[in-house]
């Protein structure tokens, strides 16, 4: 039986404030509530409402045959608590049909798992714990790191906290002549099994969907089908992981996509022998065909599939490591909102803001970006850090002094 | 005495600091009595009434009069190759250049219009509206009487050759920065560089901000020395300036406030900063303004693993500048090249201890200072760590600076400056 595994990524980073060198320590409120507010209200317009709404017709129209999984991350989550309780709504009414399953990750779609075993856990921990409370007491069985960030190591930590499987990127340079479409077992424990992205199939629905220069442009659903047929008959698993936003927000409604989506089950059924399945049914079902071997961390961003979109030069560097010498201080403070801030400190977008990769012609990579460079991303958020240590050298001498 | 004075900006509508030394010169002009016709290109209304101020946008210009159209000939070998403004640096230079290259426009399109309406700014048509000042400045000469001419810095100097054309007064060129200061490394070349030229040389006279900038331009520009007058800026109000702002952290701060160019040194103020950290964490280090060095120096800063102790605030104006000095404990101006340079007068009003380089003018009028060479990182990094730790050091400094800008007063450079028309009145009858 072969199969095709959705994973959709839900996430929006709490975004800082423009926040000036003469607020620091004056002002210990980071947080741009109207932006984030206003961002999360078009997103859930233009995709969470109404693709929630198409996959539970979807879900509901195929009696379960058709299923997906989510990863929404706990920054997400509290945002449609404060912000978009209809979207909340939305997806525990999915959840509740059975056949969607939600992925465990890191609370603040943090890089802990880069820093600190420690962290890495209390973030896992805390996530866990968010599913638990808005999802009738779900449990997720199966791990996504932020952004598909996976190593040996990385695989290691999340099997020793008792997850099955994991999901990662199908990078060219880990697989060389190996297929993605198979299940995987992490190097060190074999008791995780690796689910990898197949970038060629997610990516023609995710970016290449609407490009007009494309030599594939328009995709139909029949097209689609060719290529899951073309896939040798061995290969087991096609693992489509993309972007929530991919619907509606990075490929708009006019661009047909949405209706794409909605005949793309009726195809599988008629004309592929693949079925619908969730991570877990996968971990479960497959036979791991080897071990994986992943000595440097990979994910899921750009050509290169590194680290470097969120830890590649000096800017990211530092703050990254001025942020997590913190670490064992801030562990001793009891205050809900030093520990709020130093969760969502950690958020990946913070860094991704910083990257100069894309930056060297002048041109840019302003889509993800609120800031104008890189430069006044590493200015903003230097300046919070700034705040913030000096928030915590003073709890820390409080607590001395008692 | 009647001085038909040619400048380019006035306050309260400035983008750099020779609006504000005019704005100095002629309250203390005023004070001895002297009449100052003032031209801009552009006025705005809300200027203080210190002058008889002629808009050069209103002055109406018969463009078919043969003298106006040889002063168009003899200015339109203008180009633009070079850092033709003073406050931009290479980068967002060029962004204009190409356009000013292609898009020159000609006497002829405007041969029945009357009237040129200049933006008074430092834009991308700024050779063009030099030259149109100077076709202004021609009528303004005919109808305006006076006795001398003076103008500021070369944006002002083919407008005062055209007035001497008409009128045969003296000119005196008045040297606020010349294109050395601006273009860095590289040296001088090019329009800006030629213009200033031109003017120094038709020049009866000249004023320099400092003996710094005299000796630049008698040896740079060929001047006879004999012809150069020093005559350093000075501050509108010597007032202490006491603040309300309170700082919100417990370190010491340690300022640099000016553009992030190269003329300015920003590099040095931020390996000085590193060698200061090193040796005490406890202090905070702010360099405020913008310019085509600040991303390399927010780089560097990262590269140096100091991100959390040296902050970077953009621009600065009004009520910001003077909450940043108040919260200073030490202001450094490590200039390459500054041929006077005011701030630190700012900063001494705000009681705040200066270092100041060697390779700037207001080295040479403000005693109460440490001066090192802008290069000398080691010496800076003595200098800040000496005035943070060693509070009788800086204590003197804020008594003594602050006696010492007592003295640094408008109507006393005017004085001066009286004595230099007076001289070249009674030469020229």
């Amino acid at each position: 039986m072969r199969t095709i595994c959705f994973y959709f990524q839900v996430h929006q980073p709490l975004r800082i404030k423009p926040y000036r060198f003469f607020d620091i320590g004056d002002d210990h409120y980071y947080w741009d509530d109207y932006s984030n507010k206003s961002i999360i209200r078009k997103v859930a317009q233009k995709c969470y409402l109404p693709m929630n709404a198409l996959l539970l017709d979807m879900i509901n129209h195929y009696n379960g045959k058709f299923k997906v999984s989510f990863s929404i991350s706990g920054v997400c989550l509290d945002q449609f608590e404060s912000y978009a309780p209809d979207v909340l709504e939305s997806f525990q009414k999915l959840v509740a049909t059975g056949h969607v399953e939600l992925l465990n990750e890191t609370d603040a779609h943090s890089l802990s798992a880069l820093a600190s075993k420690t962290e890495f856990n209390r973030m896992v921990n805390a996530h866990k714990e968010k599913i638990k409370r808005l999802f009738n007491g779900y449990e997720p069985k199966v791990f996504r790191n932020t952004e598909l960030i996976y190593s040996d190591k990385i695989g290691e930590m999340v099997a020793d906290m008792g997850f099955e499987g994991m999901l990662t990127e199908g990078a060219k340079h880990i697989l060389g002549w190996k297929s993605p479409n198979f299940v995987y077992e992490n190097n060190i424990n074999p008791n995780l099994k690796i689910l990898l992205k197949n970038f060629q199939l997610s990516d023609d629905i995710a970016f290449r969907f609407s490009n007009k220069s494309w030599s594939d442009y328009p995709l139909t659903t029949e097209k689609f089908g060719k290529w899951l047929n073309a896939v040798p008959k061995e290969q087991e698993t096609v693992n489509l992981f993309m972007d929530y936003e991919t619907f509606g927000e990075h490929q708009w409604v006019e661009t047909g996509i949405f209706e794409f989506m909605k005949a793309l089950p009726n195809m599988v059924f008629s004309q592929t022998d693949f079925t619908f399945s969730t991570p877990y049914e996968v971990v479960k079902g497959g036979k791991p065909i080897a071990k994986i071997n992943v000595p440097v961390p990979i994910s899921w961003a750009d050509e290169e599939r590194d680290l470097t979109a969120w830890l590649g030069n000096d800017l990211q560097n530092e703050a990254f490591a001025k942020l997590y010498e913190l670490e064992d201080k801030v562990k001793k403070i009891d205050d809900p909102e030093i520990q709020r801030d130093w969760s969502y400190l950690q958020t990946s977008d913070h860094f991704y803001y910083m990257c100069t990769k894309f930056f060297s012609d002048g041109a840019v990579h302003s889509y993800f970006s609120h800031y104008d460079t890189p430069y006044d991303a590493f200015i903003n958020y230097m300046n919070v850090l700034s705040d913030f240590i000096l928030r915590v050298e003073s709890k820390v001498k409080e607590m001395q002094a008692t | 005495m009647k001085v038909l004075m040619f400048g380019w900006e006035f306050p309260p509508h400035i983008s750099g600091g020779l609006g504000t030394a005019c704005y100095g010169l002629i309250k203390g002009l005023n004070v001895h009595n002297q009449e100052v016709i003032f031209v801009v290109p552009k006025l705005y209304g809300d200027e203080e009434p210190l002058a008889d101020f002629v808009n050069a946008s209103d002055v109406e210009v018969d463009y078919r009069e043969k003298k106006f159209q040889d002063t168009w000939a003899n200015l339109t070998y203008l180009e633009i190759n070079s850092y033709l403004v003073p406050y931009l640096g290479q980068e967002e230079f060029e962004k204009y250049t190409d356009y000013t290259l292609h898009h020159r426009s000609d006497i002829e399109e405007t041969v029945f219009s009357n009237k040129f309406e200049f933006s008074g700014k430092y834009g991308k048509n700024l050779m063009e509206e030099v030259a149109r000042y100077a076709l202004v400045a021609t009528q303004i000469a005919k109808v305006k009487d006076h006795d001398l001419i003076h103008a500021h810095d070369w944006l002002a100097y083919p407008a005062a050759i055209a007035a001497k054309e008409i009128s045969g007064k003296p000119f005196i060129a008045h040297i606020h920065a010349t294109q050395f200061d601006r273009a860095g490394q590289g040296g001088a070349s090019g329009p800006v560089y030629e213009i200033e030229k031109a003017g120094l040389r038709a020049a009866d006279h000249i004023l320099a901000v400092s003996h710094l900038t005299k000796k630049v331009v008698v040896e740079k520009y060929g001047v006879n020395p004999d012809k150069v007058s020093v005559l350093h800026n000075a501050v509108l109000d010597a007032s202490i300036i006491k603040s309300e702002i309170q700082k919100h952290v417990p370190e010491k701060i340690v300022t640099f406030l000016g553009r992030i160019t190269y003329q300015k040194g920003p590099e040095y103020f931020v390996e000085a900063a590193k060698k200061v950290i090193q040796r005490d964490p406890n202090v905070r280090f702010v360099m405020a303004g913008n310019g085509d060095l600040l991303n390399k120096m927010v780089e560097r800063v990262a590269e140096l693993g100091m991100g959390t102790k040296f902050h970077f605030t953009g621009f600065l104006k009004g009520k910001d500048v003077d909450d940043m000095y108040a919260i200073s404990d030490v202001y450094v101006m490590p200039s390459v090249s500054e041929p006077f340079g005011i701030a630190p007068l700012e900063a001494v009003r705000h009681n705040t201890p200066v270092i100041i380089s060697k390779q700037s003018g207001v080295a040479e009028v403000l005693r109460n200072a440490i001066k090192i060479d802008f290069w000398d990182v080691d010496a800076m990094a003595d200098a800040i760590f000496g005035l943070l730790h060693y509070p009788s050091i800086a204590k003197m400094f804020k008594e003594l600076g602050s006696e010492e800008l007592k003295n640094l007063k408008w109507e006393h450079v005017a004085a001066k400056l009286v004595t230099v028309y007076e001289k070249l009145h009674n030469q020229k009858p």
